[in-house]
């Protein structure tokens, strides 16, 4: 099989999530490219937590619907999952744990008394996750040989315990059920968003991380911290996201590369920091990983509905960039290029994330991504008397960095002249704000060199797809199933009209894919006078599964 | 003695306690200069009031932040380069309500930095609302009947949060203000001094102040009870004594000798990050 899925699920501390990384670690050593969807409840212990690890021979960004091989660690995977079997599917299940009578009919199944063997090892409830793996890798007719060093890898502190475990579910399996061949080609790398962002961010040149832990950009806070040695990070969690961002602009103001993150809620409080960024033209990267709200919302679930949020939070009017990367490799690459364009044009980058781009491990590809090099700031050339606001061509002043012997350096929050002190002057303060303002032109202007909507797909096709951030990985394979062509705008601000509106010749049919809704990138085209035909929209907190995508969309391109 | 002024018209009310601070604040770095320590090296954090025009008024490097705001940026700069001297300037209303957390935060770190409180007890910006610090019944704008809450003690509150150098003074004691402005900027760790500042147009407090403060003698700063008590003597409430001076010292370790030293330089990121994503496979 070249396209196969499997779920394994149980309860919250069941160790789900690790046990889906393993095997998907496991199936990558076979030269399959991977996806693992995540889906768990806000809570530590208890609920029911579940992933679907999708392998395929080519490179996928989205999960299916139809599950192959279900790992069931309690009774509720097999109640809430038996209908997405296919017809030949395998259930490896803990027997001490589920009643065979409930197992769905015509289904190959193999209890294996999970509950029993770690408690006759001595071993901890969680390592049922290793017996189960032993048990699939004999399903799967993997040889012991593959299994043994990922278990190693992985389970570094009780190896032996978890081998001797694993091999109770190896042997108890019996036989192979699904032959999977090993694919020739390299073994990428798995990565999640969140971690690509944080790897784009410090390739740029990243020197300070600050946050308070929040999903889903909590995971890049434990990964810049387990970094901050070996790239010299200073990563902080401050008390609130007011002081997290207030922090990163001292930082930020002494010339620290400077990044944060956080989710809709912590951007609320964000706000007034991102306004005083602007005004003060220190640079600055926030990252906001979406979860559904309003409000607290379905704090570890995914949405797409922040994106007016982003685009408009702060008082006053001023310059932004907006990206929203798709996958992995465009979270690497565009992180870079929101750290380099803060620093350039001394303004605010948004890196819009969500909860699914940021948690879900993909196949990694570097060699898709294109080599970018770190931008250094426009620095003062020692001339004259400093002003940290001088006005020039492109708005951008140049910096000086405390302390500096022959430079005092203002920043401020009202509005101010050219040396940072505070003004109230009528014309003043419209060219001061005209400096600003014209900063964004520049922008605009060099973003032209990159490819800031993609498209995807049949390129000649009359019906397109138009989508943005994580919906992208759904919509290119679901085009691709179905001939149709995938518009995706990846920068929000500037917003890239010519592009988009390349993109769009010839397309008679243009059909969005969002996971909000009310559509927010319709919005956001309406106000440039373009609209879509059909809008297909998903608010449950889930993404599109490839199989509901491709039905919806067959409902409306007929 | 260097002026240290800018060109920035001073809209202070005339009789405002607040030149008594910046004239004792100049004179603290002027003597400061004279020992050696180099200007550029200082930078001046403030927040938004009518205290936090300090930032426009001194040719110093400044980071003129927002309402409440002063010690996460303080912080920030401070980390990024432990050899600055901060001096963060804010109001009652600035550091006592709108950013109280940070405050408390800023003491348990003991980040080595010093904080100046105009604490006027009055919101002046605004126009005359009561603050954390006016006392219970106080009439303002927008407590016309008088407030029903107890004022707090911000040097209580900052003893028991970990701030390692407090101190008390007046805008009417100008050269107690200079000796305790240079003994907490040359304190390793956080230092506070409130300062009963007067705002002459909406809390005219000189007379009762002069009234009631004394200069502490033989008073060990050292010692926590004891500061405790003399901390307590005066509840911003009750008519007491009020004891000035160095209330409270300590030595301990600052949050950023804690955090470590970090080189911006020769960090090959590109190999460490192509052997993560080696790792990865």
């Amino acid at each position: 099989m070249a396209d196969f899925s499997i779920l394994i699920g149980g309860k919250a501390g069941f160790g789900i999530d690790k046990s889906s990384l393993v095997i998907a670690d496991l199936l990558n050593q076979l030269g399959y490219r991977l996806y693992v969807y995540r889906d768990y409840p806000s809570l530590i212990r208890g609920g029911h937590t579940f992933s679907i690890i999708r392998a395929s021979d080519k490179k996928i960004a989205t999960h299916r619907n139809s599950i192959d091989i279900l790992l069931a660690l309690n009774q509720d995977t097999i109640d809430l999952h038996k209908d997405k079997l296919t017809d030949k599917a395998v259930i490896i299940y803990d027997s001490d744990a589920v009643k065979a009578e409930t197992l769905p009919p015509g289904k190959q199944v193999i209890g294996i008394a999970l509950t029993k063997v770690v408690k006759e090892a001595n071993a901890p409830e969680i390592m049922r996750n290793t017996c189960i793996t032993g048990a699939l890798c004999r399903v799967l007719g993997i040889n012991w040989d593959v299994l043994d060093p990922i278990l190693r890898k992985n389970f570094s502190k009780e190896a032996d315990l978890n081998l001797k475990i694993a091999r109770q579910g190896y042997e108890g399996a019996g036989k192979e059920f699904i032959k999977i061949e090993p694919i020739k080609q390299d073994r990428l790398p798995i990565f999640n968003g969140n971690e690509m962002i944080s790897l784009g961010l410090i390739k740029a040149g990243l020197n300070a991380y600050v946050s308070y832990p929040m999903t889903p950009t909590s995971p890049i806070l434990h990964f810049m911290a387990r970094l901050a040695h070996d790239f010299s990070l200073k990563v902080i969690h401050p008390e609130s996201e007011i002081s997290v961002i207030l922090m990163a602009l001292g930082l930020s103001y002494c010339g620290e590369k400077a990044a944060v993150g956080t989710s809709g809620g912590g951007f609320c409080l964000m706000t007034e920091g991102l306004s005083f960024a602007a005004m003060a033209e220190l640079p600055i990267v926030i990252i906001l990983g979406q979860r559904p709200g309003p409000s607290t919302g379905l704090p570890t679930y995914s949405t797409q509905s922040d994106l007016h949020f982003a685009l408009n939070a702060g008082q006053g009017e001023f310059p932004r960039f907006l990206t929203a990367p798709g996958d992995p490799e465009e979270a690497y690459y565009w992180a870079q290029v929101a750290l380099n364009m803060a620093t350039k044009y001394q303004i605010p980058s948004i890196i819009l994330s969500d909860k699914d781009m940021g948690e879900c491990s993909y196949s990694f590809d570097l060699s898709l991504v294109k080599e970018l090099k770190e931008e250094a700031p426009v620095l003062w050339n020692r001339q004259g008397q400093y002003k940290r606001y001088l006005d020039t061509q492109t708005g951008v002043s140049p910096l000086a960095f405390v302390p500096d012997k022959d430079a005092v350096i203002k920043v401020n929050s009202y509005e101010h002249d050219e040396a940072g002190i505070t003004t109230e002057d009528p014309l003043v303060t419209t060219k001061m704000q005209d400096k600003r303002l014209r900063k964004e032109k520049y922008l605009a202007q060099e973003l032209e060199q990159y490819e800031t909507v993609k498209v995807y797909g049949n390129k000649d096709s009359k019906t397109a797809l138009l989508c943005w951030g994580s919906a992208k990985g759904v919509c290119v394979e679901a085009a691709q199933s179905l001939g149709l062509k995938v518009i995706q705008p990846v920068v929000l601000s500037p917003f890239p009209l010519k592009r988009l509106e390349e993109a769009l010749k010839g397309v008679e049919k243009l059909i969005a894919v969002e996971n909000n809704a009310t559509g927010q990138l319709v919005r956001l085209i309406n106000g440039y006078g373009l609209d879509v035909d059909e809008k297909i929209l998903k608010y449950n907190g889930r993404p599109f599964s490839l199989d509901e995508l491709q039905e919806r969309l067959k409902a409306v391109i007929r | 003695m260097k002026d240290l002024g800018t060109s920035c018209p001073n809209t202070w009310c005339p009789g405002c306690g607040n030149f008594a601070i910046m004239n004792a604040v100049k004179t603290a770095l002027n003597s400061l200069s004279d020992e050696g320590l180099s200007l550029n090296n200082v930078v001046l954090v403030s927040g938004i009031g009518c205290n936090s025009k300090i930032a426009d008024y001194m040719n110093v490097n400044s980071f003129y932040s927002l309402h409440g705001r002063v010690f996460p940026p303080a912080t920030g700069i401070k980390l990024a380069n432990p050899g600055l001297k901060v001096i963060g300037h804010a109001g009652d209303g600035d550091a006592y309500g709108e950013g109280l957390e940070h405050l408390i935060f800023a003491a348990k770190r003991n980040v080595d930095m010093t904080a100046i409180i105009h604490n006027n007890r009055v919101y002046g910006l605004t126009t005359g609302q009561y603050t954390p610090t006016s006392p219970l019944g106080y009439k303002g704008r927008s407590t016309p009947f008088g407030t029903t809450e107890m004022p707090l003690n911000p040097l209580e509150l900052m003893l028991v949060s970990g701030a390692t150098f407090l101190g008390r003074g007046t805008s009417h004691g100008i050269d107690l203000l200079k000796k305790l402005f240079k003994e907490a900027i040359l304190h390793k760790g956080f230092a506070l001094i409130d300062v009963l500042q007067v705002c002459v147009t909406y809390y005219n407090m000189y007379e009762y102040y002069d009234k009631r403060v004394y200069e502490l003698k033989d008073h060990n700063p050292e010692d926590f009870d004891a500061a405790m008590k003399k901390i307590r003597e005066w509840d911003y409430n009750t008519d007491s004594p009020i004891a000035l001076g160095l209330l409270y010292k300590k030595n301990a370790p600052t949050m950023e000798e804690r955090f470590g030293k970090f080189d911006r330089e020769n960090i090959d990121r590109s190999s460490k990050i192509k052997k993560i994503m080696e790792e990865a496979i």
